[in-house]
């Protein structure tokens, strides 16, 4: 397949600005006659179906959870990236759109990561416009901290909960437009597939989760937002449901995947608790400001921590070794999340790890250092300039918990722990993925009039996404490019009318549906759903996770297809398909999760190189470091589904071209 | 996570086939659950020894499991949320609770919360409430003012924040006697009452929000307080006084 991605010719900084003037457009007194499906309303799909909705279009939008409140944008901890540059600290759009390039290992297409870097301000007008409550200096003017892989600081931030704030932000916005009646909510629904008559996207089968019922939704243009695949490991930072189902099904119907391997393994989590752990919390990268990462420099220290008999405070600071200020001290604890991950890994491989469960997988973030600077400022600020130690402290830990106090409240809930006394105990894990549907400029899929925004999409990160910018790129996805480039392939279908949900697509479409349904229901298999997920996740982390090579990744692609003919045959899925039936919707996510595993094992076989959260350990440099093959692997691998047999898919390649930027080694030493 | 250990208990779970059908409290029997376990993570466990005894599973609503999202609910042994103060049901871990217990788990009691199956409850109202008023009518454009032009002092903004951090999971509505929503309408009015963006439409957000929550059928507010007792974000009484005077300056208008 050609693949075109539809960059706009001209200087990097003029691309957006004169392709959006020379866009077609769509009347006013035309939106009322076209509708537009929006799947998925977090970020992306809130803000885009928001925007649509005002802009006079009829918006279905649909989520799986009972409100669209809930989608899993709004776990989201440490923040939001705009180039504003209101701490006058050198930022720019180019040092953002720089940054983000180079974060993501020089693997992610120049125009976008551009045109995200010059909407970043608006993001932050517009929210601010909507009553969303950032943190603020005490001159009124909002504050700014710094995340990985940058030298500046250029993160809005509302404590620890960013997502949520953003997310209810465009939740109010999408509210309005419900309550007006131009947006129709489909709560508590699940897109099962998409529809195509003559080529194009023309609507979706979505099954009512209360009913059981399956429903026909016809429009002229389909939106998909629903997030990334994570909990193809089972364990991730991923809310319970994320799943990549609409994005597969659109795959399926002809959309290409593009670079499935590229998944975010994130260094500051919770390590795992045991073997009926359901899924893993983040600890945000904000705390990276503020903790400083450490291993003990002697493997009997670590042994007698993870054995109880030494504590942690205990160890003296020439003991302890801060393996990320040691490796890269220009920008030490906050490296990207890639080279943090791995570093975490090296060391716990090393016999260095400090968590006693069956792994010994864990490495601490102390907030120690933190306390006693910022208590020692926060006297001075008092007038105090001869503090007592038990003042510092104290006033350090209330700085502390002004600045992430639900986070430290969420560690302790979840590990029994104090971290103002004790570091907390972190570990990797896999938290977001880069790779998603393919899209070219306008967000549009290789099916016309498919739509496809935010983390779904392939298209801004690379290799790696820094910190705080996930929410960024799904609310420039959202609210200020979707709204131009869909309205500028309506254009040509004001004339169309209204599409029927009688035609032989929409019935043979359903049908399908309901035979998948059915074969399900009717299998009367021995294990449950969760039985064949954890053990894909397994797979999955072995050989598909932080480390892969050649021979491990080869094992997981005949593994995978192995697991997916034993799940077909003996899955148990309780119920029947006529009520709400959380069993069944699992089994469907994990038919696609299991497809999708194997292609991204294929994917990461294919990828002779390291780049950015991919590391294949043949191709490292002496001293653990990511080796690119920019000659033979600078493109974007968009594969294309060939049938039942994912090992069938076809690799297409679209080529990526730096005009702006220099292509370097990726050095944050 | 080193101290966990394993407990074996009883739980008495309320079954509902769907909403129209008449529910009753089940008992079960799980063994070796890890005190490091989350409360869901019970019942992912006993969710999986059903299945394997060709037994329908417990519904339950789920989806983040770090407490932000709002989504589960369940009435624990009395409490919402369960016996953990300032906690939802997804951060409540096995560590609070003893080997030999009988746990009651129900879900959400309040008429404006119709039981959909087990433990899931609808909390579409919310929505709606929100849907009524709960916005700046602001369009998307990225042509709005520069973000700073607007100072707003700290306080207000951190008074604004901590009401907005209400997640919508209603656990004020289940634990009031009254079943009133005050707390949630009152923490959104309040967001949007203390900064400037949100005081040009205060007069007909509150009136359009406390209308609409009248016609969900939650019960008036009569200050005992439990609201804020079982939240789990903290969100103060504060806000509840502050929706009253809003509402009746609005009313005086």
């Amino acid at each position: 397949m050609k693949l075109d991605s539809k960059i706009p010719e001209g200087h990097i900084s003029k691309k957006w600005t004169d392709y959006k003037d020379h866009l077609k457009l769509v009347a006013p007194n035309n939106r009322p006659k076209i509708d537009i499906i929006v799947v998925g309303t977090g970020l992306a799909g809130a803000s885009a179906a928001a925007s649509l909705g005002e802009m006079g279009y009829n918006v279905k939008a649909f989520c799986y959870q009972d409100s669209p409140r809930r989608a899993h944008s709004i776990a989201a901890q440490g923040g939001i990236n705009a180039a504003k540059n209101y701490q006058n600290d050198g930022d720019s759009i180019y040092r953002l759109f720089y940054d983000t390039i180079k974060g993501g290992d020089y693997r992610a297409r120049e125009a976008n990561v551009h045109r995200l870097a010059e909407v970043s301000g608006n993001i932050i007008d517009q929210c601010v416009a909507q009553g969303v409550p950032f943190a603020r200096e005490y001159g009124g003017l909002l504050d700014n901290r710094s995340f990985g892989g940058t030298q500046v600081q250029r993160t809005f931030y509302a404590a620890g909960q960013t997502g949520q704030q953003l997310l209810l932000g465009a939740y109010s916005a999408l509210s309005r437009q419900i309550g007006l009646g131009r947006v129709k909510m489909f709560n508590r629904h699940e897109m099962l597939d998409l529809v195509k008559v003559d080529g194009k996207a023309r609507g979706i089968i979505a099954r009512n989760l209360v009913t059981g019922e399956l429903e026909r939704h016809s429009a002229h243009a389909v939106v998909i937002a629903t997030g990334g695949y994570g909990n193809v490991y089972f364990l991730s930072t991923n809310a319970m449901g994320s799943n990549v189902t609409a994005g597969w099904k659109i795959h399926k119907k002809g959309a290409l995947f593009a670079n499935p391997c590229f998944v975010q393994i994130h260094p500051t989590c919770i390590p795992v608790h045991g073997v009926n752990q359901s899924k893993l919390t983040l600890m945000s990268e904000s705390l990276r400001n503020s903790g400083r990462i450490w291993v003990p420099k002697k493997k009997e220290d670590a042994e007698a921590i993870r054995e109880g008999k030494l504590k942690p405070t205990q160890l003296a600071e020439e003991d302890r070794d801060y393996f990320l200020e040691r490796r890269y001290p220009a920008f030490g604890n906050l490296v990207p999340r890639d080279v943090a991950s791995r570093a975490a890994k090296e060391r716990c491989d090393a016999g260095h790890g400090i968590e006693a469960n069956d792994t010994n997988e864990g490495v601490y973030l102390d907030f120690s250092t933190e306390i006693q600077n910022k208590g020692r400022q926060a006297a001075y600020a008092k007038g105090n300039h001869n503090p007592s130690a038990a003042e510092v402290t104290k006033l350090g830990k209330q700085w502390l918990e002004e600045k992430y106090g639900n986070l430290f409240t969420m560690y302790q809930k979840i590990t029994d722990e104090n971290p103002y006394e004790t570091p907390m105990k972190i570990y990797p894990a896999v938290h977001y993925t880069m790779g998603g549907v393919w899209v070219d400029y306008n967000l549009q899929s290789t099916i016309p009039g498919c739509f496809v925004a935010g983390e779904a999409n392939f298209s801004d990160h690379g290799a790696n996404r820094l910190g705080a910018s996930a929410l960024m790129q799904g609310l420039a996805d959202g609210y200020f490019v979707l709204p131009y480039t869909v309205s500028n392939y309506l254009a040509d279908e004001i004339r169309t009318g209204k599409i029927s949900t009688e035609s032989q697509e929409f019935i043979d479409a359903e049908n399908n549906v309901k035979n998948t349904i059915d074969k399900f229901l009717n299998n009367n298999g021995t294990k449950s759903v969760d039985h064949f997920h954890k053990r894909l996740g397994l797979i999955m982390w072995n050989k598909v996770g932080m480390a892969r090579n050649e021979q491990g990744l080869k094992q997981a692609i005949e593994e995978i297809a192995a697991l997916k003919e034993e799940f077909y045959k003996d899955v148990r899925v309780p119920g029947s398909s006529d009520e709400l039936n959380p069993e069944l919707e699992k089994a469907l996510r994990v038919a696609d999760f299991i497809d999708l595993g194997q292609l991204m094992a294929m994917d990461a076989l294919q990828r002779n190189e390291s780049c950015g959260g991919h590391f294949r350990e043949e191709y490292q440099d002496s001293e653990g470091e990511t080796l690119r093959d920019d000659e033979n692997f600078s493109f974007v691998s968009a594969w294309e589904y060939m049938g039942y047999d994912i090992s069938k898919e076809i690799l297409n390649k679209e080529e990526l071209k730096y005009e702006f930027i220099k292509i370097a080694a990726r050095n944050y030493k | 996570m080193s101290s966990a250990k394993n407990i074996n208990i009883n739980l008495k779970i309320w079954r509902q086939k769907n909403a129209k059908a008449k529910g009753s409290m089940e008992t079960y029997k799980l063994d070796n659950v890890s005190t490091a376990s989350s409360f869901l993570e019970m019942l992912d466990q006993l969710n999986e020894q059903l299945i394997n005894d060709k037994k329908e599973p417990v519904a339950f609503d789920h989806d983040c499991r770090e407490g932000i999202c709002g989504m589960c609910s369940l009435y624990i042994n009395g409490r919402a949320h369960g016996p953990d103060t300032g906690t939802t049901t997804c951060q409540l871990h096995m560590r609070k609770f003893n080997d030999g217990d009988t746990i009651f788990i129900e879900p959400w009691r309040s008429k404006a919360f119709p039981v959909v199956k087990d433990l899931v409850v609808d909390r579409s109202a919310f929505d709606r409430i929100q849907q009524a008023g709960g916005f700046v009518s602001v369009n998307t454009s990225g042509r709005t003012m520069d973000a700073n032009a607007i100072p707003i002092p700290k306080e207000d903004a951190d008074k604004s924040f901590m009401a907005a951090a209400c997640i919508g999971c209603g656990a004020c509505v289940a634990t009031c006697k009254n079943g009133s929503a005050m707390l949630f309408v009152g923490a959104k009015v309040s967001q949007y009452a203390l900064l400037p963006q949100g005081k040009v439409e205060a007069t007909q957000r509150v009136l359009n929000m406390v209308r609409q929550m009248d016609e969900e059928g939650f019960g008036n507010c009569t200050n005992t307080g439990a609201c804020e007792v079982e939240c789990p974000k903290g969100i103060s009484l504060e806000n509840i006084a502050r929706m009253n005077r809003e509402y009746l300056k609005a009313s005086l208008k």
